[in-house]
């Protein structure tokens, strides 16, 4: 393989990265970088996004074992480059909105998609962790980007401060992994994972590796900075945060347990996932339905939605992983829509996140109401909806590897949520207004919330567009 | 057999050791007579006054982070150093690559006014102005106060 | 083309959407109108051309499949939107867009200044798109798509006029009642589908039916199938005992009833029966319960037609006798008889139905036929075109009616019996006396409206060309299908091109009786003689012996009763069916099962979780440190769970 052949692959990851360098000399050089720095982000993202996609098929591995280009990967950075870029149209007015207009914001974005890609096309452990440290220091600041905002700056400092915990655990992890495996490559790892596995502290190592995961995936133990960081961001942050950072942590999960998957090997884990998943379905589900805050109660539902996706890791089969994936996308897209009408019916100054202020949304602006109700469904996993078949693909997955219990309190927990979500629904038509709220117009901000509900009904009528893709680049 | 972990085992333990014996036997030879003066601390020659916990201008933690980054970028040049000639001009780029954009780092931080000292206040948020805020959380807030 | 056929489907689609979503905003009736009927039109084109092709195509390789996309493919279940191009879909098709097209332009005028004229067009075309749906599938799915849709279009448009009164109800009642009926056929569908999938692990057509043929041995499974599909025919195609529907359903707009009511979509449950026909052949016994229900509708409805005085009622029971027939033909293996019949009959009861259209409008939606008479030099159009439609329902030698009843009755005595063959003449005769009761009283005669009131008038030509093109068709129609006894060598081109789909069926059934032309002649003479007798004698006595009849209704007053008020079948689905449904739910169902036990479950559940997740919100303290002590809690659980497990 010559040089030139590794750049054009890497193409996505180089644009990335060059934009990012070249936002900073936009943002030092011109006065007038507000107004082009959100286009630009768009378009290295809707670059990035395209040329994945466009090379799904071509799957190698470069730089001696180091990283991957291609196949699982693509479609991740595919998510991760789409779903960032309609967070950053649906923020460009929210920023202006609520006075927050630093430069730094589109660089930390453009950043911390880099440290996705990084994270999903890591092969070994190293790789892994620099992709996911640049992903989480960008959250941080991220989280806390409106420093007058009291809120923000409290998300920033506990999503750090437990963010930090959780990464010991990784390194942790990586070291025991190290000391058993003699080797970082992930390879190596699932090579001869069936020989490792029976050490202790291999084992050891391994758990508290995939839990400083989970902690990113927010399922359940690990879950409790999620309703605080979620709702003390600014809106978009939120939204990129629970969809994309989702998708990064699950696709390092996929691949470090890729050999339970694919070889048909005892999932040591799988009691383990089993309980995890049902205890985060549960609890997401249940507490979302005391939560007034729509961002809370969305924080709520993640863990519910990280619970349902940990369905498939329990299940430990190939179907789960599509599965996992098509969930993670029809996710990101709903997630965001979600967010993204959240992002236009709040004030300037946090207000309207009241469940009150959306009474009688519908005769205030129908189309938001609209959207609103079409992601509420979707999250709901109401079929035409992208959200009924990630549960269904999940469930049948799990199915298939004996754990029907799973999938009987996964459509459970999906009953106990459809309340919350179906609540917003009513408040949305069958109840007066109660509040004068002032819904400022925003083009960029609505044709995100279109965009990711097209996405979201076209993964629903026609799933098979994706999931056909994603079972034919998981055969490699 | 001792692993070469082991040494470094058995050089903590006769550090430890040594500094341990060392207190403790000066412990027991030194006279004990303790007077006011001597019980106070030591600060070049003033009294001490108020509490060491003081508040640092976070102004300081910028210039301390700003030279913690270069501080390392000398230590990830060290290595380039002495081994960029061995890869000839790619090397040498890669090296350059890197500075640039640590220099390009530095003149972010120039222009976005982080390096001057005098910056006007920063909007402190004020606990009045927030309560009149209609926000959910206040209207808790006010609820705790009502109720206390 | 055939690999555009998709774009028959599509068109009605986009039609729909233009209509649905923007046709308030457009408001020009003509620009509504042109976009709806031009959609459907251009449709037809395609599937013209497509027909075209198909027929240059050799025979073997007329089955084709269009792929449009894949729905969903979980495990052996492999859902696809692809499309099927046969002899079959493609005569279906034709009937579809064919007359949908016409009645598309009927409509422009028919409906012109109504309220809801958008609403109307939209709902239309979207009857299309279902209908086109549920003939080109190409498998069970796509087809009960279809089948639902149009199921929802019918609704739609019954209730069109939903803020009126109907007979003792409203509109809505009637698209209500419509609706349910249908569901109850659904149900029986769905279940046929769901076992379909059990035996056969396959939804599609060609993988089912090649399957079927040879599978043997399973014939309680097949009886299942055929019956529980057959039960979904019934609903769709308003058979004994679901046919109570389809007389109610007249109370949407007559182009409504014509398209959806008469030319299409109540044909749907005789498509399906022709497609799956492999499967119902398997099921002799269920074979001969389609032939029974279809021949006991048909004798039934036509009774119910003698005495009906609503001009769209009249219709209406014989839309449901002519579907018996068509079942009587499935019934009894004659399935590309019935599909002819569905076309000729497409042609000239959709003609019936868009000339009582005329005759409505011009008479000020005035509907009772004892109060109309002598219209014929008023609307001449309408009259010429009506009377062509009369003749060839009637089963007049040489219109399209004729060919198509004649060769169901003659299979139905050669695959059948005579009885068979007896009561299909009667319901024969008895169509020819109903119909032109029907024009009699309508077209001839004294006139028995007052002109202060009504001022009848021929109506627009956009109304009539329809008419024309529509009687044109009913007369030479059946020519296509012309039976061997006088076509000689060239047999009946029409079944010979139907054929190849149902050769496995024929074989299967394996009917090989010998019968003679001369054997054929004899009982073709007798009932249409008959016919023409009684078509003769309604003529006469509707015109000028009125007395005779009044004379005749007096004399069997209790049977005419019983004919007038339908055999009081509304009444016994009322009082065995309805009532005691409503009474348990409402008694025990509601205030019970529901209010107490169900409410009392939901609601407790609510309760439950709710003041639970109320109290496990509060771990949630907002302390960084607790949120770090909880995650240390569950790694340590984790861990010695670990080691544990070792």
């Amino acid at each position: 393989m010559t040089a030139n052949t590794e750049i054009f692959q890497l193409l996505p990851h180089l644009v990335i990265g060059v934009g990012i360098v070249l936002s900073v000399v936009i943002e030092i050089s011109t006065k007038k970088s507000e107004s082009i720095l959100p286009w630009f982000t768009i378009l290295i993202f809707v670059f990035a996004g395209a040329h994945s996609i466009i090379n799904v098929y071509d799957y190698q591995i470069l730089f001696g074992g180091m990283y991957a280009i291609g196949g699982v990967t693509a479609i991740f950075n595919f998510i991760f480059t789409i779903g960032a870029a309609i967070m950053v149209l649906n923020a460009v007015d929210y920023i202006k909105k609520s006075k927050m207009n630093f430069g730094e914001f589109y660089i930390l974005v453009q950043s911390s998609v880099l440290g996705m890609m990084l994270m999903a096309g890591a092969r070994d452990l190293f790789m892994i962790f620099i992709g996911l440290e640049l992903m989480s220091i960008c959250f941080y600041v991220l989280a806390g980007i409106n420093r007058s905002r009291m809120g923000n700056t409290e998300a920033a400092l506990k999503y750090f401060l437990l963010g930090a915990f959780a990464t010991g655990f990784i390194v942790f992890g990586i070291a025991l992994i190290y000391g058993t495996a003699k080797s970082t490559s992930i390879d190596q790892i699932v090579f001869a994972y069936e020989y490792f596995i029976t050490d202790v502290l291999f084992l050891t190592g391994l758990a508290l590796f995939v839990i400083g995961f989970l902690f990113k995936i927010a399922a359940f133990p690990f879950h409790m900075w999620v309703p605080d960081v979620y709702q003390g961001a600014a809106t978009p942050v939120t939204g990129l945060m629970s969809t994309t950072g989702k998708a990064a942590a699950f696709s390092v999960l996929i691949i470090i347990l890729s050999a339970v998957f694919t070889q048909n090997i005892t999932n040591n884990f799988e009691i383990l996932f089993a309980v995890i998943a049902t205890l985060s379905m549960l609890y997401g589900s249940i507490v979302a339905i005391a939560q007034d805050n729509l961002k809370r109660m969305l924080a709520y539902s993640s863990i519910a939605h990280a619970g349902y996706m940990t369905i498939g890791l329990a299940a430990g089969n190939i179907e789960s992983v599509s599965g996992i994936i098509f969930y993670l996308t029809a996710y990101a897209f709903m997630n965001l829509g979600a967010f993204g009408v959240i992002a236009l019916i709040e004030g300037s100054n946090e207000e309207n996140l009241d469940i009150n202020s959306y009474s009688g949304l519908n005769s205030k602006s129908p189309i938001l109401a609209g959207f609103m109700a079409l992601f509420m469904f979707a999250l709901a996993g109401i079929p035409p909806m992208a959200g009924f078949f990630g549960k269904y693909y999940v469930f049948v997955a799990s199915i298939k590897a004996d754990l029907t219990w799973l999938a009987i309190v996964g459509v459970f927990s999906s009953a106990i949520s459809v309340y919350f979500y179906l609540r917003v629904v009513v408040y949305m038509y069958f109840k007066d207004s109660t509040s004068s709220i002032i819904i400022k117009n925003s083009f960029t901000g609505l044709l995100a919330v279109i965009i990711s509900g097209l996405l979201v009904l076209v993964f629903g009528i026609l799933p098979d567009t994706l999931f056909s893709i994603i079972t034919s680049v998981l055969s490699y | 057999m001792l692993t070469e972990f082991g040494k470094i085992f058995i050089f903590l333990l006769l550090a430890i050791g040594f500094v341990g014996i060392a207190l403790f036997a000066a412990k027991l030879i030194r006279p004990h007579r303790p007077t006011k003066e001597k019980l106070l601390i030591y600060e070049c020659g003033e009294n001490v006054e108020g509490s060491p916990w003081v508040k640092f201008n976070i102004r300081f933690y910028v210039v301390a982070l700003i030279f913690l980054i270069f501080d390392v970028e000398v230590v990830l040049l060290f290595p380039w150093a002495l081994t960029y000639q061995e890869f000839g001009f790619y090397g040498f780029l890669v090296g350059v690559i890197f500075l640039l954009i640590l220099g390009l780092g530095m003149a972010y931080e120039w222009r976005k006014g982080d390096l001057n000292w005098d910056r006007t206040k920063p909007n402190i948020p004020e606990l009045s102005k927030i309560l009149t805020n209609k926000n959910v959380s206040n209207v808790k807030i006010d609820e705790q106060i009502k109720e206390s | 083309m055939i690999e555009l056929i998709y774009l028959t489907i599509l068109l009605p689609l986009l039609g729909f959407v233009i209509n649905g979503f923007f046709g308030k905003k457009i408001g020009n009736e003509k620009v509504i109108g042109l976009i709806g009927s031009s959609t459907v039109g251009i449709s037809f084109v395609i599937s013209l051309l497509a027909l075209i092709e198909t027929i240059n195509l050799p025979v073997e390789q007329r089955t084709n499949v269009v792929e449009l996309f894949t729905w969903m493919s979980v495990g052996s279940l492999n859902i696809s939107f692809s499309y099927l191009v046969d002899q079959l879909s493609l005569v279906m098709a034709l009937i579809v867009t064919g007359v949908g097209f016409l009645i598309h332009v009927y409509s422009i005028g028919y409906m012109h200044g109504d309220k809801g004229f958008y609403r109307f067009f939209a709902y239309m075309n979207l009857f299309i798109f279902a209908m086109m749906n549920l003939v080109l599938g190409d498998n069970f799915v796509v087809l009960f798509l279809g089948w639902e849709g149009v199921g929802l279009c019918s609704y739609l448009l019954i209730g069109y006029y939903y803020d009126q009164k109907f007979e003792k109800g409203t509109v809505a009642q009637a698209a209500k009642k419509a609706f349910i009926v249908n569901r109850i056929g659904d149900f029986g569908f769905l279940l046929g589908m769901f076992l379909i999938f059990e035996t056969f692990n396959s939804l599609n057509f060609l993988e089912v039916f090649s399957q079927a043929k040879h599978l043997t041995g399973a014939e309680s499974t097949f009886g299942f199938i055929a019956l529980f599909l057959f039960i979904g025919a019934t609903g769709k195609s308003a058979q004994i005992p679901l046919f109570v529907w389809l007389p109610d359903a007249m109370a949407g707009p007559t182009p409504v009833s014509a398209l959806i009511h008469a030319a299409t979509m109540v044909t749907a449950g005789v498509y399906m029966v022709a497609r799956a026909s492999i499967i119902f052949a398997s099921a002799p016994v269920i074979l001969a319960v389609v032939a029974v229900i279809g021949l006991l509708t048909a004798v039934f409805a036509a009774t119910i037609g003698l005495v009906q005085t609503d001009i769209k009622k009249v219709l209406a029971y014989s839309t449901v006798s002519q579907l018996g027939y068509m079942f009587l033909a499935a019934g009894v293996g004659a399935f590309s008889a019935a599909i002819f019949h569905v076309m000729t009959h497409a042609f000239f009861k959709a003609l019936l139905f868009l000339g009582a259209g005329s005759v409505i409008h011009s008479m000020h939606h005035q509907q009772d036929i004892m109060h109309y008479g002598g219209l014929k030099k008023y609307m001449p159009v309408t009259f010429l075109t009506f009377i062509i439609a009369a003749f060839a329902i009637s089963g007049f030698p040489g219109l399209s009616g004729f060919f198509s009843k004649d060769e169901i009755l003659w299979f139905s005595y050669a695959n059948g019996n005579f009885v068979y063959w007896l009561l299909g003449a009667l319901t024969a005769v008895l169509t020819a006396f109903y119909m032109f009761r029907l024009v009699s009283l309508t077209f001839f005669g004294e006139e028995r409206f007052s002109h202060d009131k009504y001022h009848p008038h021929e109506s627009p030509k956009v109304m009539t060309i329809p008419l024309i093109i529509l009687a044109v068709l009913s007369v030479i129609g059946g020519w296509i299908g012309i039976p061997e006894v006088f076509s000689g060598e060239h047999g009946n081109v029409f079944h010979n091109w139907l054929a190849p789909i149902f050769l496995d069926a024929e074989l299967k059934l394996a009917y090989y009786g010998a019968h003679s032309h001369t054997e054929e002649l004899i009982l073709m003479a007798i009932s249409v003689s008959a016919a023409l007798f009684s078509m003769y004698g309604a003529f006469k006595i509707y015109t000028q012996r009125r007395e005779i009849a009044e004379k005749f209704a007096l004399k069997f007053k209790k049977a005419y009763m019983v004919l007038l008020n339908k055999y009081y079948v509304d009444e016994f689905y009322e009082a065995t069916v309805i009532q005691p449904i409503q009474k348990s739910s409402e008694k025990f169902l509601w205030k019970i099962a529901d209010n107490k036990l169900i409410d009392g479950i939901v609601n407790g559940t609510a309760v439950v979780i709710t003041s639970f997740s109320s109290v496990i919100k509060k771990m949630q303290t907002g302390v960084a440190q607790v949120y770090a002590l909880i995650m240390m809690t569950g790694i340590a659980a984790i861990l010695f769970w670990i080691i544990l497990s070792l």
